[in-house]
């Protein structure tokens, strides 16, 4: 049994025939080929799958690809603006944000949308903002450093122009 | 001598020249190469590599931890119409496959033919059109078991009533793998048996920990039938001897496969080993004749990939009164799973943990290792662990704060006593290591002063006179740790693992344009190689880092060596990597000397560029003498053209990285719960390459230690069943459970290596857990807690205030 199902996903509409079990995360990477949202377990623990949905993280394999029909999702490829890295990207490879990359997708859509309801966040609500996606290599220090960095770099196409 | 007194030394630094693009010619902070595609979502794991036709292997895993297999019934799975293959150990068994060798010379089943050893065990493999599929077959085999009683309680493993695991090795009628001793019982025995000296004895366990990088393993195999080679893409920190193992075990010649290890989320030892998954994916595609994928689910990780740890360490420790350490000696019993499946060099069956003495001039040092069967998951030494220095730099951590504990003495000052002098170096161990240089008491005392430790001190006096009027708020704590370690295996006469030595290949070659490509035998797992063996090569030759391209993790494009772990890369492969880099700068002396008509003894070296002396404005850049090396300029008889070098780096010795830790804890006596409130880490590497990424892997160490003290543990049921299968049960420290840590530097180099460099990637996972649980115990001290083992859960902490601190690794006791 196969199902259609509709949605944005940085901001170009996708349509495809799934099965209705498939879960966000399978749909973004297998069937649309957006392959840096990744997985980690299998209890949504981990939070490395975090996506947009409708701007709020949301962990894409806690849900379904048809329950995401009708939304906007925006995944990590959709981050940069034509060939300039958003802020919290740039942030992170100013603070060496990240090591082997796994997290790194999950982390900086948590702090692009922190940044958006609060674009001077403390450290302490930096910390409560990202504290449901582990992160194994940088021990959160640089990570904290970088969100703040883009919180501190916010125009950052106005200062390189 | 106090704690105090003793002088610092500042970090030298020398100016270094930046490239056009702004980043060192050399050593310094340069921002990472790699970071352009992880950052955009381009990075390539494992689990992105999608081939065409490629279909998808899962593996049906055993409930039980010890049962035997009456019959295994297919035929329903086979009947899936999305199903390609079912195979089983049966099937195997008819190709020679159904046992494989393990990196310590036993042997694992692939697919269990006779019993299942361990919960989750591999019993068969499904291949199918899509994930999906693959993992609804799995419920369609039909396995008859009966259930055997099973080995969980280690201590028990031995008993005459235990039941026998390993019925598969002939005559085999217990569960004992090995003894193994080191240093010298009878100097000991006089020691402890002085009439004068304080005797402290612990029993302390290092639970069963794993490594949980957030990528699982996994495997691509394609085998193209046309012309016999096979291509295995593969989570491996090690693709030379993954390949020369696949060669072993399937006989297939080595020439025609191909393991390339894509970008790696994560590694820590647990991609190291050889896993019965790989091996299916390549029958896989041998059976089906297509690209066969295989991923782990987050469960089949974390209960049957290499684990790491579970050590009960029995130590004594003597002492005089006034607090010179004179011994140390310790029975430990070595949980190695049902299959001894630890990848370590071969003449070090306990892996380094001889290096238990730590950093301290004794007299006498004895330890004796005994090793079992367990029904659990094989594996051993896969966790940032240098080859179980973990867990001797936490026992004799442990043990020196329990002997301050019973001597009444400040741990500060009971290791400022003890600690190795500087010149003692090179120290020679009671166990037979040669440390290669130290400045141990510099070290300390930076710590100390980083962290303010009188200060502490006198707030702890404060604080506990308070909690002793009141009987309300939190103890605070002070943990300390020194940790000495030995990374970067290593010797060949020396190291190997199944025979093969440990040294690494490496070659560099210069476009004659100038640009460069350094080809490796290591692998990133995320330690920003492609950025660290650039500055290398500038630092050698003067070329700007983002001119030269590292290659990795490709047996097709690389020299063979035995790849990235025990911290091994910058100490191995880093010395080959400066190795080569010497032999093309002597090769482009003679170049430049050719087109200077003159001799290339009158040149000299000046950060890229070779001048005549005395005369610096007649002088080639390297980028120069590329150029000339490929062009028709003549060179002397016997030089070859071209600019370029191999080299083969045999370690003289290990490298011994150290440090000193000290952790501040908040414990709430009334609900056990522990908060760290600060953690200061000076961590002597000898130069750092790029101190971002140092600081970077040092952060992440820190983390990790707060994970296995405070949190991580693989339990078992009285079954045999694994409680830290999944992330709910296994706790992974997260941003609020971790400090923003304070890091000092000493730097001491080595004086072996051609660099001074002595390696870090495990130095903060090795040091970390022993200064958290010290600054609990410390904590806890008023309230008469001397020792509880990791991890310190409120549940564990409340325990051992109540005086019966558990078993952490059993759920039943
Ligand atoms: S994959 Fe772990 S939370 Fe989604
Ligand atoms: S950078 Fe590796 S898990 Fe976060």
């Amino acid at each position: 049994m196969t199902m259609q199902v509709t949605m944005t996903v940085n901001g170009e509409e996708v349509s495809r025939e799934i099965e209705p079990r498939l879960l966000l995360v399978h749909f973004l990477r297998d069937e649309i080929g957006l392959t840096g949202t990744h997985w980690g377990c299998d209890t949504s623990n981990c939070g490395v799958c975090v996506v947009l949905l409708d701007g709020v993280p949301a962990k894409s394999c806690t849900v379904l690809a048809a329950m995401a029909g009708g939304h906007e999702i925006q995944t990590v490829e959709g981050m940069a603006q034509g060939g300039t890295l958003h802020p919290v990207q740039e942030g992170f490879f100013q603070e060496h944000g990240l090591q082997c990359g796994f997290c790194t997708p999950a982390m900086m859509l948590t702090a692009q949308a922190l940044l958006e309801v609060n674009p001077d966040p403390s450290t302490t609500e930096i910390r409560e903002a990202i504290y449901g996606t582990a992160c194994r290599c940088t021990g959160y220090e640089n990570i904290v450093r970088a969100i703040r960095w883009a919180a501190e770099h916010p125009a950052l196409e106005e200062v390189t122009a | 001598m106090t704690a105090t007194d003793v002088p610092t030394s500042p970090v030298p630094t020398s100016p270094v020249p930046m490239s056009a693009a702004g980043n060192p010619i050399g050593f310094g902070r340069m921002l990472r190469k790699e970071d352009a595609r992880f950052l955009r979502g381009k990075g390539n794991y494992l689990d992105d590599v999608n081939l065409p036709g490629m279909l998808h292997g899962a593996i049906l895993r055993s409930p039980y931890a010890h049962a035997r297999i009456n019959s295994i019934d297919i035929s329903a799975a086979q009947a899936h119409p999305k199903v390609r293959a079912v195979i089983t150990g049966e099937v195997l068994a008819t190709l020679n496959l159904a046992w494989m060798p393990t990196m310590s010379y036993d042997t694992q089943a692939v697919l269990a033919t006779d019993k299942v050893r361990f919960q989750g065990q591999e019993v068969a493999f499904v291949v199918a059109e899509d994930r999906y599929s693959a993992r609804d077959a799995l419920e369609l085999v039909e396995v008859d078991y009966e259930v055997l009683p099973a080995v969980v309680d280690a201590t028990k493993a031995l008993d005459a009533d235990a039941p026998v695991i390993r019925t598969d090795k002939e005559g085999k009628t217990d569960n004992h793998i090995y003894d193994w001793e080191t240093g010298d019982s009878a100097a000991c025995d006089e020691v402890f048996n002085r009439p004068d000296v304080v005797v402290s004895k612990a029993d302390i366990l290092y639970p069963r920990s794993h490594p949980s990088p957030m990528e699982t393993c996994g495997s691509v195999a394609s085998m193209d039938p046309v012309t016999g080679k096979l291509t295995c893409w593969i989570t491996s920190q090690a693709p030379h001897a993954h390949r020369t193992v696949y060669a072993l075990v399937a006989g297939l010649p080595e020439h025609k496969i191909q393991v390339i290890s894509p970008d790696i989320g994560g590694g820590f030892g647990n991609k190291v080993p050889v896993y019965p998954g790989y091996v299916c994916a390549v029958v896989g595609t041998i059976v089906t004749g297509k690209p066969v994928k295989w991923m782990e689910d987050r469960f089949e990780n974390l209960a049957t990939t290499g684990f790491a740890r579970d050590y009960h360490m029995q130590g004594e420790i003597a002492a005089t009164r006034d607090g010179k350490i004179l011994a140390l000696r310790t029975h430990t019993l070595a949980d190695h799973g049902a299959f001894n499946a630890t990848a370590q060099p071969t003449k070090f069956p306990a892996g380094f943990f001889s290096i238990f003495t730590g950093s301290y001039d004794l007299e006498a040092a004895y330890g004796k290792v005994t090793a079992v069967y367990t029904n659990k998951a094989p594996g051993g030494v896969a966790y940032a662990c240098s080859f179980r220095i973990t867990e001797a730099a936490y026992f004799v951590e442990r043990m020196v704060d329990i002997l301050a504990h019973d001597l009444q003495m400040d741990p500060a000052e009971l290791r400022m006593k003890n600690l190795i002098r500087p010149e003692q170096f090179p120290y020679q161990t009671k166990t037979g290591w040669e440390y290669d240089s130290g400045d141990y008491l510099v070290t300390l005392q930076a710590t100390l002063d980083a962290a303010g430790y009188k200060e502490l001190r006198a707030e702890q006096v404060e604080n506990r006179a308070r909690y002793e009027q009141t009987g309300e708020g939190t103890l605070l704590g002070i943990g300390l740790s020194f940790f000495t370690e030995g990374v970067g295996a290593g010797p060949r006469k020396h190291m190997d693992i199944l025979g093969l030595g440990m040294a690494d290949g490496c070659e560099l070659r210069i476009h004659p344009t100038g640009k460069a490509v350094i080809r490796l035998s290591v692998q990133t797992q995320g330690q920003g190689h492609e950025t660290t063996f650039a500055q290398i090569v500038a630092h050698e030759l003067g070329l700007p880092p983002e001119d030269v391209e590292v290659v990795h993790g490709d047996t097709d494009q690389t020299p063979f060596g035995l790849g990235t772990y025990g911290s091994r890369s910058t100490p191995v492969s880093g010395a080959a990597a400066a190795v080569v880099s010497r032999r093309v700068k002597e090769k482009a002396r003679i170049v430049a000397a050719a087109a200077l008509e003159c001799s290339p003894s009158d040149l000299e070296w000046e950060l890229g560029r070779w001048q005549v002396k005395g005369d610096p404005e007649k002088a080639k850049t390297i980028q120069e003498i590329a150029l000339l090396a490929h062009s028709s300029l003549e060179l002397p008889e016997g030089v070859e053209g071209h600019l370029d070098a191999s080299a083969v780096y045999n370690p003289p010795n290990l490298t011994y990285p150290y440090g000193a830790y000290l952790c501040v804890v908040d414990v709430d006596p009334g609900t056990g719960a522990v908060k760290v409130r600060r953690f200061i880490a000076t961590d002597d590497c000898g130069p750092r390459i790029n101190p971002m990424i140092v600081e970077g892997q040092i952060h992440g160490g820190l983390a990790e230690g707060i994970g296995m003290a405070l949190m991580q543990v693989i339990a078992f049921d009285e079954n045999g069943n694994c409680l830290g299968g999944s992330f709910m049960d296994y706790l992974l420290p997260t941003s609020l459970e971790c400090p923003s840590w304070e890091l000092e530097a000493t730097v001491t180099p080595s004086p072996h290596h051609p660099l001074g460099c002595k390696g870090v990637g495990e130095s903060a996972t090795v040091g970390s857990p022993a200064a958290v649980v010290n600054a609990v115990m410390d904590a806890l001290a008023p309230l008469g807690v001397r020792h509880a083992d990791m991890p310190l859960t409120p549940a564990q902490v409340w325990l051992a205030i109540q005086g019966r601190p558990a078993r952490t690794d059993l759920a039943f006791t």
